[in-house]
């Protein structure tokens, strides 16, 4: 028979859905930002493998010679992000999220058992959680933390000097904008990981975000925790 | 959730997701309306004046946390380099340094005459020397030692920036200092803005040494300011006019776009 399942509270979709485009301005603007010193690359001695980034990517976007408006949304819209991940994660503490969230013992060996599953490596497919499985414990609790990563290293570059034990301790100025790129970089890989993960595991799933509730299937009503699994 | 047939949960699934998706297809569309009259308002120095309001805030909130005691972290000398001569505005030919001299000024209402200064009243004062880095707008940053006065001192030592016509006494007498610093190059091209804190804070200087040598031209000879509080921007080259006032001076890259406190 088919039942209805509590997904996703109301605040979570509020603020995973206000994250997203807020995220993407971030990462635009700070791009903008980035171009009028883009020193970074991946790459030993003289060789280059990755540069951060070609010509032809700032060209393809328009990201080139716009640094005044790249501070200027940089610095407006950082306040939306952070009071939408404050409330966030004052939310999943008080509401006792937390608690699908935050990986423990046993996340780590399931991550792994997910991991080959979906890579097609492993056919045992790994136990059905309540809610998050232990891949998705680990890259949802890290991504929490890259963001309060995120908030103090740009804090570092933004006021280096009022700030300048908070920039000493993350290793000084250049090295906290070093890092504050090499999160930006966590983001979009996380970002295409998810979005794989999300189209993988279908419609229900994504409709789950949005609506809150799945329909999900039960063999019968003697097993009602029987549910399938949420990813992405 | 009470027991409910198949059909049941499949319409009550539908009701949920539709209403759902309405709400995000409206949340969506104000999204979308939010940008479009963000781009829509008037432009000053341009900026759309929403964001100025929001940099203005900002500054508000820097300016509560700043305190002349948050001192930029200085290095040993030996680290430190020479840094880009990243801008050429203001530095227009035939300037003669043997005949430079700085202006002072007051408020822009004519109370007190301009004073004038050579390089030796500069170097008159108190030396400092100072190796902090330099951190350009662009992004880069560089470990410079710096050699000259505290922008505080000559404010003192020449009886500068107050309302009374006193030597400032900003731990007693906060309300006597003017409010704003201005300083320009003598071609008047290129400008810029402080806020009094940033102005007399200890490592604002007037500089005329960069890594042991005099100034170069390129950097700013015969004098420069330096202040590890702001950006590079800041940090003008060849002062030819310092005014204080309470009008909020211009602000060259201000004008350009750029935030007008670009304080560090």
């Amino acid at each position: 028979m088919k039942k209805l399942e509590k997904k996703h509270p109301l605040a979570i979709r509020w603020f995973h859905w206000i994250n997203f485009p807020v995220l993407a301005i971030m990462i635009w603007s700070g791009t903008l930002i980035y171009w009028a010193n883009d020193v970074y690359r991946i790459g030993f001695g003289d060789t280059t493998l990755l540069k951060f980034y070609p010509d032809s990517f700032y060209e393809l976007f328009s990201l080139g010679h716009r640094l005044a408006e790249g501070m200027a949304w940089h610095f407006v819209f950082m306040w939306v992000l952070v009071i939408n991940g404050v409330l966030y994660v004052l939310y999943t503490i008080f509401s006792g999220e937390w608690r699908y969230l935050v990986p423990n013992r046993r996340s780590f060996r399931e991550a792994i058992q997910v991991v080959l599953h979906d890579l097609h490596l492993s056919r045992t497919p790994p136990p059905s959680p309540r809610r998050y499985n232990g891949a998705q414990q680990i890259a949802y609790t890290a991504v929490v933390l890259m963001g309060m990563g995120s908030v103090l290293t740009g804090l570092a570059v933004y006021k280096p000097t009022q700030l300048a034990w908070l920039a000493s301790m993350l290793g000084g100025y250049g090295a906290a904008r070093a890092e504050h790129f090499i999160l930006t970089v966590g983001y979009v890989l996380f970002f295409i990981v998810h979005i794989a993960q999300v189209i993988r595991a279908g419609w229900g799933n994504f409709r789950g975000m949005v609506a809150g509730y799945d329909l999900v299937d039960v063999p019968n009503v003697a097993e009602p925790e029987n549910a399938g699994r949420v990813e992405g | 959730m009470e027991p409910m047939s198949d059909r049941d949960a499949e319409l009550e699934m539908r009701r949920r997701s539709r209403r759902a998706f309405l709400v995000g297809g409206g949340a969506l569309l104000a999204g979308a309306a939010g940008w479009r009259w963000l781009l829509s308002t008037a432009s000053e120095d341009g900026l759309h004046a929403p964001f100025r309001r929001v940099l203005g805030l900002n500054e508000k909130i820097a300016g509560e946390y700043f305190n002349s005691s948050h001192l930029a972290p200085v290095f040993p000398p030996d680290r430190a380099r020479m840094p880009r001569a990243n801008g050429d505005i203001g530095l227009s030919d035939g300037f003669d340094p043997a005949t430079w001299q700085l202006t002072v000024a007051g408020p822009d209402n004519g109370q007190a005459p301009a004073r004038t200064f050579t390089l030796d009243d500069i170097r008159r004062l108190p030396r400092v020397d100072m190796v902090t880095e330099l951190k350009c707008i662009e992004g880069w940053s560089e470990v410079v030692h710096w050699g000259g006065a505290r922008m505080i001192d000559f404010m003192t030592m020449y009886a500068l920036g107050t309302r009374s016509g006193q030597a400032p006494d900003p731990q007693h007498r906060q309300d006597d200092l003017l409010r704003y610093v201005a300083m320009e190059t003598p071609d008047k091209a290129y400008f810029v803005g402080l806020e009094m804190a940033s102005a007399i804070h200890p490592q604002t200087l007037l500089c005329y040494e960069m890594n042991g040598k005099p100034l170069a031209p390129e950097h700013g000879a015969p004098l420069r300011l330096v202040t590890p509080v702001k950006y590079g921007i800041k940090h003008i080259k060849r002062i030819g006019t310092i005014r204080f006032s309470d009008q909020r001076p211009d602000d060259y890259w201000a004008k350009e776009g750029y935030d007008w406190y670009a304080g560090l």
